[in-house]
């Protein structure tokens, strides 16, 4: 099942020299699916999504990380970018006096072998499609990125730039938290605007809230840093009524 | 659309002759007459004579040898132990010839060469309205293009603007930056040589910039330019500085004195990106005289040298004559850039602006030392300094040293400093969008300097753009 999947076998993880933060996590994301996983505060989902986009901060002790086959462990942060693989980060940063458009051109061209730069048209047409996706003005390319941004727009241009830069594996990082229903549903929207064959995800979240509107094919629970049940899309609604520790006593963790 | 302003180190395209690292060209040294090493009464003497001045400027130059013998170096500042005047060379005259030519062709081969290499001659075509080119201490090349002749703008070598305007060049040199204001201004007067001398006439407004370039190429050698820039008024103008010299082993020194009169309602800008290679001691006094309803904007890029102390000044000497400066700096491994500027507001309802961003990598230094200065009488004078570092790294440094002498109760005067280290989490945001981690860490620089970059015309910030990303070159650990 190695060919088209996202694999995270038996991971560990920790801060250099802490306490262990993944103890054990498999997980597999097909391309075509929407994952969501889901899990208490703590329980390590934000350290996988960072860890599986390269955060150098953390130490592997343990595992593998397959994109297709191809372990990702020892590339940088930039290869696998390259490689096809996406975070929408939880908390994205400001970098004052970059614009949103510079970026993303620089992040295209970054794709292209040395010396070619992405198509002016084609690459306006990219951008227009993804600014439409979210019922956001064109203006907004224009601003740098996310400076002044409130925390909605942050999870809006993480979203943008997913739409634009087409990865063939995302994983969002509670893009809804902190969203009202209204950025919620943009948010939702701009996800399944990406949906497809081709395009695999997952959705790291608290709430069944945003399943509502990304309707998932599949949901895991990580509770203490590893995956301890999944099931369907039902599963997460079951979760919001009964609550995590229904979980572990579900599956005698 | 790059090599306007600077070094352009492409190393290819300087096949043939001796390269460095970084800085592109190293020709034999020849020269025509080179003095002895060191400061002397003899030594000012000869450029005197092979000046044939006026005797007044030769009493001046005597003089000013003997109030920077008298003043010392200063005791303030960046280290200049480095700097032993008995090694320098204080002036190379490049060929026998006196006074500038107007053709490129006349120039001797290999100069006329490292020019064109430097993108000079090409961009006198495309976009400039006149370009001077000053070669060790004299001007070899100077040419103003004839519409820009015929609306009796001036843009000579200081040293022809002596000869051929005697009067207006009498009336107005050294009021703004007299021998007796620093040490270096003093050895400059005493020693100097080449620079422009530019009178833009009532009302005329230049559309496209003057240029001068200046090129170092001996060892051990000192340049001393002297600029004088006068606006009358209602005029405009942009003139715009490049200098380069190859790396020795040697240092070599740099004292230019610019001083520029800028009067009622003209509008002056004076841009430089200063990308001395890392042996000179780059020791500048930049001074404007801003008088009513004037406008003075200095741009001041310092990238390269091994010490820069520079200071451009606004004396806003006029009611409601506003001055600016944009002074972005580099601090590489080795270097202190120390730069700031001067403000001093003696007129009501004058403004000011200063926006200063410095970069400081490795065991590099950069400091913002600025005074803003308002007198009694100037009353509702405005003054607003921003100043932000960008430190690389954890053993860069940075400080700021801002002085602010209020003597009017009705001023406002701000002042904002920010330090900020480059920051982990901005870089591994980049690099997950596929960003090579250099590329990141120029993205973040970039955007840093963004606030001043927009203000130059396109081809000078492209060429800023590339300048900083050589010195970058080698930030990933």
């Amino acid at each position: 099942m190695s060919d088209r999947t996202l694999e995270i076998r038996n991971l560990h993880a920790r801060i250099p020299g802490g306490e262990a933060i993944l103890r054990g996590v498999d997980l597999v994301v097909p391309r075509g699916e929407v994952h969501a996983l889901m899990g208490p505060n703590g329980s390590g989902k934000s350290t996988l999504a960072k860890i599986i986009a390269g955060d150098p901060s953390y130490e592997i002790t343990d595992g593998e990380i397959l994109l297709e086959g191809e372990d990702v462990l020892s590339l940088e942060p930039d290869e696998r970018a390259r490689a096809g693989l996406y975070l929408a980060f939880q908390y994205p940063v400001e970098v004052p006096g970059v614009s949103i458009a510079n970026f993303l051109r620089l992040a295209l061209n970054a794709r292209l072998p040395e010396g070619e730069e992405v198509g002016v048209m084609d690459f306006y047409r990219k951008l227009q499609a993804a600014v439409t996706a979210l019922d956001w003005d064109e203006s907004i390319l224009e601003r740098n990125l996310h400076e002044g941004f409130s925390g909605g727009e942050k999870k809006r241009s993480e979203i943008l730039q997913l739409l634009v830069l087409e990865p063939r594996y995302a994983i969002l990082d509670e893009t809804d938290s902190g969203l009202d229903i209204d950025a919620l549903k943009v948010v939702a929207k701009g996800v399944n605007a990406a949906r497809g064959p081709a395009f695999g995800c997952l959705l790291i979240t608290h709430y069944q809230r945003l399943l509502n509107y990304i309707i998932p094919d599949r949901v895991h629970v990580m509770i203490d840093g590893r995956v301890i049940t999944e099931g369907e899309k039902e599963l997460a609604m079951e979760l919001d009524q009964k609550g995590y520790d229904w979980v572990r006593e579900q599956v005698g963790a | 659309m790059s090599d306007l302003t600077n070094v352009n180190p492409d190393a290819e395209k300087l096949e043939g002759m001796e390269h460095t690292k970084q800085y592109d060209f190293r020709l034999p040294e020849t020269y025509f007459y080179r003095s002895e090493k060191g400061l002397n009464r003899r030594v000012i003497e000869k450029v005197s004579y092979f000046k044939e001045e006026p005797e007044w400027m030769l009493a001046f130059r005597l003089k000013a040898l003997e109030i920077a013998e008298k003043k010392g170096p200063p005791r303030w500042g960046p280290d200049l132990s480095g700097l032993n005047f008995d090694d320098i060379y204080f002036y190379i005259r490049p060929n026998e010839r006196k006074g500038t030519v107007d053709d490129w062709e006349e120039i001797p081969e290999e100069v006329r060469e490292t020019y064109r290499r430097l993108g000079v001659p090409e961009a006198e075509q495309r976009v400039l309205a006149g370009v001077g080119a000053q070669y060790e201490s004299e001007m070899v090349y100077h040419k103003l293009k004839e519409e820009w002749e015929r609306k009796g703008v001036i843009f000579l070598d200081t040293d022809t603007g002596l000869k051929k305007y005697p009067e207006l060049f009498k009336e107005y040199f050294s009021t703004v930056i007299p021998p007796e204001d620093n040490y270096f201004a003093a050895v400059n007067s005493a020693v100097w040589s080449g620079g422009s001398f530019v009178y833009v006439p009532e009302g005329v407004e230049v559309e496209v910039p003057l240029q001068a370039y200046f090129l170092l190429n001996a060892q051990s050698i000192g340049q001393f330019e002297r600029t004088l820039i006068i606006g009358a008024p209602g005029s405009k103008f942009h003139y715009i500085e490049g200098c380069t010299a190859p790396a020795y082993n040697t240092d070599s020194f740099h004292s230019g004195v610019i001083e520029i009169i800028v009067q009622d309602n003209a509008n002056v800008r004076y841009s430089t990106i200063q990308n001395w290679s890392h042996n000179v001691y780059n020791l500048v006094t930049q001074r404007a005289l801003v008088h009513a309803g004037a406008s003075m904007g200095w741009l001041d890029g310092n990238l390269g040298s091994k010490v820069t102390m520079k200071y451009p000044s606004c004396y806003l000497v006029g009611e409601r004559a506003h001055g600016e400066v944009l002074s972005i700096a580099f601090a590489g491994d080795g270097q202190h850039q120390d730069a700031g500027s001067k403000m001093i507001h003696a007129a009501p309802h004058t403004t000011s602006s200063v926006v200063s961003k410095s970069i400081s990598k490795g065991t590099g230094r950069s400091s913002y030392r600025g005074l803003v200065q308002i007198y009694e009488g100037a009353d509702f004078a405005r003054s607003n300094v921003e100043c932000d570092a960008l430190l690389l790294d954890e053993v860069a440094r940075t400080d700021t040293y801002p002085y602010i002498e209020i003597d009017e109760k009705t001023a406002h005067v701000g002042h904002e400093a920010t330090v900020s280290k480059l920051d982990d989490e901005q870089i591994f945001y980049l690099m997950s969008r596929g960003l090579a981690e250099d590329e990141a860490m120029a993205l973040i620089v970039r955007g840093f300097l963004d606030p001043v970059a927009k203000e130059l015309p396109l081809e000078y910030a492209v060429e800023l753009n590339r300048l900083i990303e050589l010195e970058m070159e080698g930030s990933v650990g």
